[in-house]
């Protein structure tokens, strides 16, 4: 049966990964594209690369990134981060990216969802959503690494989001990103149980249980984690082997 | 000579595919290419595809690419992948458009509400490593029809020579990356090379004298995936 799947995610600026709480203390975590291949060798199911470059004239630094890792990893590369045309995610996808996550861009213009996926294939379509509780049992949306709330429904929109053809939601709650104290299980099982497409958990793992906790109790079809893998706590082997040994069926 | 066409229809990205066939076979000429010609007179022709199925049908006609692909798929060594592999067979449900026919057989989509034995839903794309289960008889398809593929697949030792060369030193039940909501669906069970379960078995690998198609992406499914695409590449049917 279908494996559920460990996500490293890297998060780049200026050439390298960093890892913060919450967007500020960004802390080095290296070079993207050695850590892309110690991930891989690990037995990593996939990679995130979210390029969190502030300035527009960086912005070649990913593609060339992306080049150097989908030349030497050939696992599936998801690469977000200031997508906002059409345009962009052909220049991704040239460069080797695999899937394309679109954030803000998404909520600006949600017609670029319908415009990326008719071109490219819902397959290569990620809409990355960025939730905060609102009260008992509500997210909402919000934009621009969590500042701008949108006053949209995080479950109605990511219906939304897959009725324009994304074909994968990464779910990421703001409330607990950096937190390590595990996953918003009740906004990622609220999320899945809603949708037909697969749901990506993020934001807060800190620990192996905390990724069994997000397949098992929130229902996630794939854990995306930084930090616990980051600074070699954790290898993406030993969180398989956890997992296994929880009964989650994994690629070991 | 061109070794390896991958047939570019302007669906998708190729990048992953050229890549993979580069590092396997790095003194092969490899080339991506939307010209009838050059697909014709390659050694070898990698048929990708991604999207959906009529977009895909509609540009290889448009481009001018259907004769090609039809008569490297008859008398080369051609590895349909993904969508690639779909428009072999005569018709999808997707958007019910007719594919190229060369195999007899339908395109249709996964059930909708499907659950895993734990009563968890399973999610449409069917995205992610799944295992293969590798049917081992004769590639050919004048085998033994009358042998249905085995439940567990395991008839047969490994490296037997009832095992299709492109499965060579890939172990059974090995996990490839899928992505995908429809499959195949052959007529003929001798077709048959490969199954995947989700929840029930369907059909992930097909062989037909010179052809071979895969529903799963091999250049993107790290080890396995880079071990049958060098296969491939090795391949003389």
């Amino acid at each position: 049966m279908l494996a559920k799947r460990i996500i490293p995610c890297l998060d780049v600026t200026a050439g390298r990964v960093v890892k913060g709480v919450s967007f500020v203390e960004l802390r080095d975590a290296g070079d993207p594209v050695e850590i892309a291949r110690r991930y891989d060798e690990q037995g990593a199911d996939e990679l995130a690369f979210l390029d969190i470059t502030a300035s527009s004239d960086d912005r070649g630094i990913i593609f060339r990134i992306i080049e150097q890792v989908a030349s030497q990893v050939f696992i599936p590369l998801t690469v977000g981060g200031g997508v906002r045309e059409v345009g962009d995610v052909r220049n991704l996808l040239n460069a080797g990216a695999d899937k394309v996550s679109i954030n803000t861009s998404a909520v600006l213009n949600p017609q670029l969802v319908a415009d990326a996926a008719g071109r490219y294939g819902s397959q290569c379509i990620v809409v990355a959503i960025d939730a905060k509780q609102i009260g008992s049992g509500r997210w909402d949306v919000f934009t621009h690494g969590g500042r701008k709330a949108t006053g949209l429904d995080v479950v109605e929109w990511a219906k939304k989001m897959q009725c324009l053809g994304a074909g994968e939601i990464l779910l990421t709650s703001m409330d607990r990103d950096g937190q390590k104290n595990g996953f918003d299980l009740p906004l990622t099982r609220a999320v899945t149980d809603a949708l037909e497409i697969p749901v990506i958990a993020s934001g807060g793992a800190g620990n192996l249980q905390h990724l069994a906790d997000g397949v098992k109790q929130g229902g996630a079809d794939a854990v995306l984690a930084a930090s616990i893998f980051h600074f070699g706590e954790y290898t993406v082997q030993q969180a398989k082997r956890f997992m296994a040994t929880r009964g989650i069926e994994v690629r070991l | 000579m061109i070794d390896v066409a991958v047939v570019d229809y302007g669906m998708g990205n190729l990048r992953s595919v050229e890549q993979a066939l580069r590092k396997v076979a790095p003194d092969d000429k490899i080339i991506v290419s939307d010209d009838a010609k050059v697909i014709a007179d390659a050694r070898r022709v990698v048929f990708p595809g991604q999207g959906a199925m009529p977009d895909c049908m509609r540009e290889l006609e448009t481009r001018g690419l259907r004769d090609a692909v039809l008569e490297t798929a008859r008398n080369k060594p051609f590895l349909g992948i993904c969508i690639g592999m779909q428009m072999l067979f005569d018709h999808s449900t997707e958007g019910n458009v007719a594919g190229l026919g060369i195999l007899r057989g339908e395109v249709v989509r996964f059930a909708a509400n499907m659950r895993d034995a734990q009563g968890d839903k399973l999610k449409v794309p069917h995205m992610g490593w799944n295992r293969v289960r590798r049917i081992e008889r004769p590639a050919s398809h004048e085998g033994d029809a009358t042998v249905a593929p085995s439940p567990s697949g395991r008839g047969l030792g490994r490296g037997s020579a009832l095992e299709h060369p492109l499965w060579a030193g890939i172990p059974q039940d090995e996990r490839f990356y899928f992505v995908h909501s429809y499959y195949v669906c052959p007529q003929d069970a001798a077709l048959v090379q490969g199954t995947s379960d989700y929840p029930r078995p369907f059909t992930c690998a097909v062989a037909l004298d010179n052809l071979f198609g895969v529903q799963f992406h091999p250049e993107k499914s790290q080890t396995a995936g880079l071990k049958l695409l060098q296969n491939f590449v090795q391949w003389n049917p």
